[in-house]
């Protein structure tokens, strides 16, 4: 356990990483908080000014974003690799379903069940992913991806999971989510009944992605969140300064893999279906295109990671049907080439030349 | 809260002014018009399947080329979801909600399937002729806007269990088959099959899971079980392993194959063929590369087809077939459709086909509908392999 002088050496051994993370008290932050003010303000607005689909779709965009965040903390921060993601995003997603069908609980409800149950399996998995480092902890958790959906199809959980059937979600009012009574959703946007389910799902969304920045942020802005860090940059010199490193290591897997579980529970209520086919490897990938595309190490660049997976596939499709992998491909290569820190290296670069010129 | 409640009074007043509206909607129709949706696995682990989608494509652009459906041109929106079903949710949804298609058609997959099949009937969107030969797509009482094409797996196995009790004396029937859905629809068909003597004939059940590396031990086991019949409810890679496996092993007993698994060259060239001598399935379309059809009319035609408008195409697939024929069931359903195409009658019109013959389907197939029938193909023939073609024998089945 750290205690107050394990903080301070922390503190130290983070200077270096200060120079490429959005540190509280530098004039960029007021500016990035208007950004955020903006941003937050236009994904309220959106469901006055756009129909039920675009409302889905920027539903989707918002939970890849919670995901890429969970990603980035452990990823972005505490420089563990993982190319299995997508099996937390899976528990998650069965945990809202099961809670959902069998214990039928409003899915709001269901998310803090989602966090805890995923953090428990992440904290878990964090124990031998302590023993692999940089590539070796990319194929453990691999394969953790690879299992996932092959367990779910298990014939011993079937009564759980629906086996390769999957579970419908919201069958009591088939397919679409329930909006509790408490929230006149469909009054306020003046919505049929179908879209008042989207439009309450992407409310939550908004509502996730809001509460996960806020709790992200000041985590990493804290003693863990420096500690963290500190094992990211040098290992050796973290331990050598007395910092935990099994302690914050496994409990950034834990935390990284309960976003992501949340980011699953809401996943399950907008596409109301899951089943094992749904999470295979492809669900990791994509998490990891929208962290790098986002930019690894800041956390609003989730949004368009999370808006660069859901928007490019559909604008490749419509380049060439049969060749849409290929210019999905073209499209990241480019975007590496052009902006090898993700977008968020971009706007930090943009940021800095404006202060310059304005000092 | 006045504002409130006023906004509720004026969405019930446009409740009420819209309701006579709903019962007769048309959507994605216009004078000159109608517009289709599909999905496809144009990309990812599925995606030879994709040229079903091209296919269907060609076709409409056939049909327009020669005038359209009673003067309406077709616009078809086929979109890729690479076999992922939360993919599959989105383009449904973009289909429905921003392309505004009056149905959608010949979605591929039973996964991807599965994942849009509420969302279809709680929106009232036809989902006609799904590539997909689950039974779930048959259930008018509960999804009467889903429906099925191709035999079921259930059906075809009743149709292999009759061949059985006709013809095999005291036999003792070994099953393996793959413990997912799929499966368990061909299993519980075939059980409904052979009725009363189910449990007196079969001596031998083995699961294996699509995880598993191989099928062996369970082919052993069902050997030692002096089963005499095999009923092998496999996927193309696990039939080849059970095929050769048995051969090896000196088991001959009469063996079943399921149709999706009776490729030539993915399974039984792999399998080998000497192995793969005697084997039984059940098929409803014509194979291209059968030369017993080369002259056959429907046939010429569709090699007229495939050169001018599918050029890329494989001739030697069943894929454009399948494309080609379910095309021509659903522009023959929005022909009978007339000028009323609101998605009820075309549900309607769907749903009340009588004896339509469906090209490139094996002559004698017949496709028949009713609101209590969502089933449209039942009937299939049995095909014996000979060494290197499937054969034909007996007669057209059904279960009608």
């Amino acid at each position: 356990m750290a205690t107050t002088d394990d903080a301070s050496l922390a503190k130290r051994a983070s200077l270096p990483a200060s120079v490429d993370v959005a540190e509280p008290r530098t004039p960029l932050l007021s500016m990035g908080n208007v950004g955020l003010a903006l941003t937050l303000a236009a994904l309220l607005a959106l469901p006055f000014f756009t129909e039920g689909f675009f409302v889905f779709q920027m539903t989707k965009v918002l939970t890849y974003a919670v995901a890429i965040m969970g990603l980035n903390l452990l990823t972005g921060f505490n420089g563990q690799f993982s190319l299995g993601h997508g099996a937390f995003f899976a528990i998650g997603a069965y945990t809202t379903a099961i809670l959902v069908e069998m214990g039928g609980f409003g899915f709001l409800a269901t998310l803090p069940f989602a966090a805890l149950i995923c953090f428990g399996f992440g904290f878990l998995f964090g124990f031998p992913a302590l023993r692999l480092e940089g590539i070796y902890l990319a194929l453990a958790t691999f394969a953790l991806a690879v299992a996932t959906p092959q367990i779910l199809k298990l014939s011993p959980l079937e009564g759980l999971t629906g086996g390769v059937q999957g579970i419908y979600l919201f069958s009591e009012t088939f397919g679409e989510p329930p909006v509790p009574s408490w929230a006149p959703v469909q009054s306020i946007f003046g919505v049929d009944e179908f879209d008042a389910g989207t439009y309450w799902v992407y409310l939550v969304t908004v509502a996730v992605v809001v509460l996960t920045y806020w709790i992200l942020t000041n985590l990493v802005g804290s003693r863990t969140g420096r500690a963290m860090m500190a094992i990211r940059d040098n290992p050796i010199a973290a331990r050598s300064m007395g910092v935990n490193a099994a302690f914050y290591k496994t409990v950034a897997f834990g935390v990284s893999a309960a976003v992501v579980g949340v980011a699953g529970g809401i996943g399950a209520a907008s596409t109301k279906f899951v089943a094992p086919d749904s999470f295979t490897f492809f669900v990791s990938v994509s998490f990891l295109v929208g962290l790098v595309v986002g930019g690894v190490g800041w956390l609003p660049g989730a949004l368009i990671g999370g808006a660069f997976i859901v928007f490019v596939p559909n604008y490749a499709e419509e380049v060439s049907k049969g060749l849409s992998g290929a210019f999905f491909g073209i499209f990241l290569i480019l975007m590496i080439y052009l902006a090898p820190n993700g977008v968020g290296g971009l706007i930090r670069a943009a940021a800095d030349r404006i202060r310059r010129r304005s000092d | 809260m006045t504002f409130r409640r006023f906004t509720l009074a004026a969405s019930a007043a446009i409740a009420v002014a819209a309701a006579p509206a709903t019962a007769q909607t048309v959507v994605g129709v216009t004078d000159d018009s109608i517009k289709i949706g599909n999905i496809m696995p144009y990309s990812g682990p599925a995606s030879a399947y994709g040229q079903i989608g091209e296919a269907m494509s060609a076709y409409m652009e056939m049909v327009n080329a020669n005038g359209g459906v009673n003067g309406r041109m077709i616009e078809f929106v086929s979109y890729d979801d690479g076999y992922q079903p939360p993919r599959t949710v989105e383009q449904a949804r973009k289909l429905v909600e921003r392309d505004e298609v009056a149905l959608i058609v010949a979605t591929l997959g039973t996964p991807t399937t599965s994942a849009i099949h509420r969302y279809v009937n709680a929106r009232k969107v036809p989902l006609l002729f799904v590539a997909t030969g689950a039974s779930k797509w048959g259930q008018p009482e509960e999804y009467p806007w889903t429906m099925g094409w191709q035999p079921d797996y259930a059906t075809e196995a009743k149709i292999y269990a009759q061949y059985i009790l006709d013809n095999v004396e005291d036999a003792k029937i070994g099953i393996l088959y793959q413990n997912d859905d799929y499966g368990r629809d061909y299993l519980g068909g075939f059980k409904e099959g052979l009725g009363d003597k189910a449990d007196e004939l079969i001596v031998s059940e083995r699961p294996y899971e699509v995880a598993d590396p191989t099928v062996d031990s369970q082919v052993i086991s069902l050997a030692d079980s002096d089963a005499n019949v095999f009923f092998n409810i496999t996927t193309p890679k696990f039939a080849a392993q059970a095929i050769k496996k048995a051969d090896e092993i000196g088991w001959e007993p009469l063996h079943l194959l399921n149709n999706v698994s009776s490729s030539v060259g993915s399974v039984l060239k792999p399998a080998g063929l000497e192995a793969s001598m005697g084997l039984i399935t059940a098929q409803f379309l014509m194979d291209p590369t059968d030369p017993q059809w080369a002259d056959h009319p429907e046939k010429v035609e569709w090699e007229a087809f495939m050169d001018e408008w599918y050029p890329d195409g494989d001739k030697t697939s069943t894929f454009p077939v399948q494309g080609y024929s379910e095309s021509a069931t659903l522009i023959h359903v929005l022909e009978k459709a007339g000028d009323d195409l609101s998605r009820e009658n075309i549900m309607a019109q769907a749903a009340n086909l009588n004896g339509f013959r469906a090209p490139m389907t094996l002559p004698g197939v017949e496709l028949n509908t009713s609101p209590t029938d969502f089933y449209p193909i039942e009937a299939v023939q049995l095909s014996r392999f000979t060494g290197d073609t499937w054969e034909l024998f007996g007669d057209i089945i059904s279960s009608e």
